[in-house]
């Protein structure tokens, strides 16, 4: 077979033929990868490597001195940094939680139910795909002050919970599912909540693992909330404190910065490769048909 | 068939038909489908339809965020195109700039690389496509420390100590500040950052093909690469790339801000990167001129949804 093909797409083993593709990609990764090796080396230079001219990348001598500027700043300034943190992880995770929950309830009743405006319902979901949120700060503003949500804790979460994409990947994945086994699900008496529970989620895994990684990378490193539609100091996250910390940093303000933003990357970085094969087998689903 | 329906009351295999009809075999009372997707459409309606709507709406008005609103008919849109000359002749150019280059260009990087990547072996690529996704999870925050001192405009940015190692500048050059490289650098950042979920898409599209269509291809008499992914690999992944190509539009219009927070002011040196959204932006937050600038966010999303249309005729569903 292999003698028809001129391409060979996902082979076995490396093979001569596929070392060009080796020279194109390894400068592309380079620049894609030196940039984050920058910053995490910045956060472990000592002062003088800061300043060092010429300027270097790689760092010599690793301390934590930048971390531990972040803790003496985090106490002369009083500011509770435990509590943001609590925030932080408490929104990351009523949030991911919540989103899963919609997406997949609305996910399975899109797939595999019939009602009246599924169709055009479906069809403006997969126009809202090119929603921009930024764009409508304004009227969104409004309705949030509306709902009398400004300054409570909701205000990251409710007015973010419905994702046209994660919609989106939900039913394509969830219409994989073999009907019939819904079915004789039914048939047995199971109600809706037991079909979702017992029948769709163990067959959606690798789906439900994928949405959950993009709704926390949305929401983990979003400090938009906090300066938009917050006023009181205890409602805001960790992304938002570390940045007001990093400002206050005086001359070693460029590796505190870098301390501070590693603290929030890493966990997004770690979790995504965890997680990985479950993403890529959800993506190879997410085709508008 | 009708008069199958017609006979189901008294029809001795009544279960038998409902199993195998589409519409009702798992369909249960209309009451559950209603708890199930509601809270989906409510949140949708008042937070995504419900914006777009009143933002068409303040678009005909004149709003400065104080008084109400007063109605001003089209005067919003016809002031884009003679009272605001910035629109015309920073905006337009510089947002289809930006936009060509991040959306469709960075599409079609995104199918290369994802092309060359899906010709590796499995551990390769993984590595690989991690090193090339990782940038998109970087936020705007990391974003901006980052590159800010790589382009800093002093001897210690890294770009700036690098040429003059070389000999190639002599002294420092502001690059963030200069606006004849802003809008490079921009451009540059957000294809750095623009390898997302689009991405992903296509790579597993690739990975997932039907080796049997490439043999049936090679009998057909197609001779190399170049026939193989027109004819053969790109129709199999119509349905990922269009998805892909929506993902890369939405973000090559929504990354446009990273020139504000690149050069530290909005509107950027001498307006020399000024998309649509930073002018909006302008417009809404500096000079409180909410009706303006909500005819600027009509503009944009009408914009993507015109990109998005050319992107479905090129890969969408010919039926």
């Amino acid at each position: 077979m292999a003698a028809f093909q001129v391409i060979q797409l996902n082979p076995k083993k490396f093979q001569a033929s596929q070392i060009k593709f080796l020279i194109i990609l390894l400068p592309i990764c380079a620049v894609m990868i030196l940039p984050l090796i920058y910053i995490f080396c910045q956060a472990f230079k000592p002062l003088d490597e800061l300043f060092y001219f010429p300027p270097r990348i790689i760092v010599y001598n690793p301390t934590l001195a930048n971390f531990q500027e972040l803790f003496r700043l985090a106490r002369i300034t009083g500011l509770p940094w435990l509590r943001y943190l609590i925030n932080s992880l408490l929104i990351t995770i009523i949030y991911v939680v919540a989103v899963l929950f919609i997406t997949l309830t609305a996910g399975y009743a899109f797939s595999k139910k019939q009602f009246k405006i599924k169709k055009v319902f479906f069809q403006i979901n997969q126009l809202a795909l090119m929603f921009i949120a930024v764009a409508v700060q304004i009227p969104t503003y409004l309705i949030v002050s509306a709902l009398g949500l400004i300054d409570t804790f909701w205000v990251h979460i409710i007015p973010s919970l419905a994702v046209p994409t994660y919609l989106f990947l939900m039913k394509q994945n969830i219409d994989e599912v073999p009907r019939e086994i819904l079915e004789s699900a039914r048939l047995d008496g199971a109600n809706d909540f037991q079909i979702i529970t017992k029948f769709v989620m163990p067959l959606v895994k690798p789906t439900i693992a994928t949405i959950a990684i993009l709704a926390f990378q949305a929401i983990w490193n979003s400090g938009g909330a906090s300066t938009i539609y917050l006023n009181s100091e205890s409602l805001k996250t960790l992304p938002y404190y570390l940045g007001l910390l990093a400002s206050q940093a005086g001359i070693q303000a460029t590796g505190v910065s870098a301390a501070s933003s590693l603290i929030t990357f890493l966990p997004n970085l770690i979790i995504f490769i965890v997680m990985q094969s479950k993403v890529m087998n959800t993506m190879a689903r997410s085709g508008i048909k | 068939m009708i008069k199958l329906i017609k006979d189901k009351a008294n029809n001795p295999l009544k279960v038998k038909i409902k199993r195998n009809s589409k519409t009702n075999g798992i369909n249960g009372s209309p009451w559950s489908t209603f708890f199930l997707v509601s809270p989906y459409i409510l949140l949708f309606t008042v937070f995504i339809a419900l914006p777009v709507f009143i933002s068409a709406l303040l678009s005909l008005t004149y709003y400065n965020a104080i008084e109400f609103p007063t109605f001003v008919g089209f005067r919003n849109y016809i002031n884009m195109f003679s009272v605001d000359r910035d629109f015309m002749q920073y905006v337009v150019p510089q947002t289809l700039i930006f936009s060509i280059i991040v959306g469709p260009g960075g599409y079609l990087l995104s199918f290369l690389i994802a092309w060359m990547l899906a010709q590796l072996p499995k551990t390769l690529r993984t590595i690989l496509a991690l090193i090339v996704y990782t940038p998109s999870l970087a936020g705007g925050v990391l974003i901006g420390v980052i590159w800010k001192s790589l382009f800093s405009g002093d001897q210690w940015g890294y770009l700036n100590a690098f040429l003059m190692n070389l000999g190639l500048i002599n002294s420092p050059i502001s690059y963030l500040t200069d606006p004849r490289y802003l809008l490079p650098i921009t451009i540059f950042v957000a294809l750095w950052s623009s390898f997302g979920i689009g991405f992903l898409s296509i790579l597993s599209a690739l990975c997932n093909l039907d080796p049997e269509l490439y043999e049936a291809a090679h009998i057909d008499g197609i001779k190399n690469r170049f026939q193989e992914t027109i004819y053969v690999t790109i129709p199999q992944m119509r349905g990922s790339m269009y998805f892909a190509a929506i993902m890369s539009i939405t973000n090559a219009m929504s990354a446009g801000t990273l020139a504000v927070s690149l050069s530290g002011s909005n509107p950027t040196p001498q307006k020399s990167a000024q998309t649509i959204l930073v002018h909006m932006n302008d417009y809404a937050f500096i000079r409180n001129e909410l009706g303006y600038a909500s005819a600027l966010s009509v503009a944009l999303l009408l914009f993507t949804l015109l990109f998005s249309k050319v992107a479905g005729m090129l890969f969408g569903n010919k039926d």
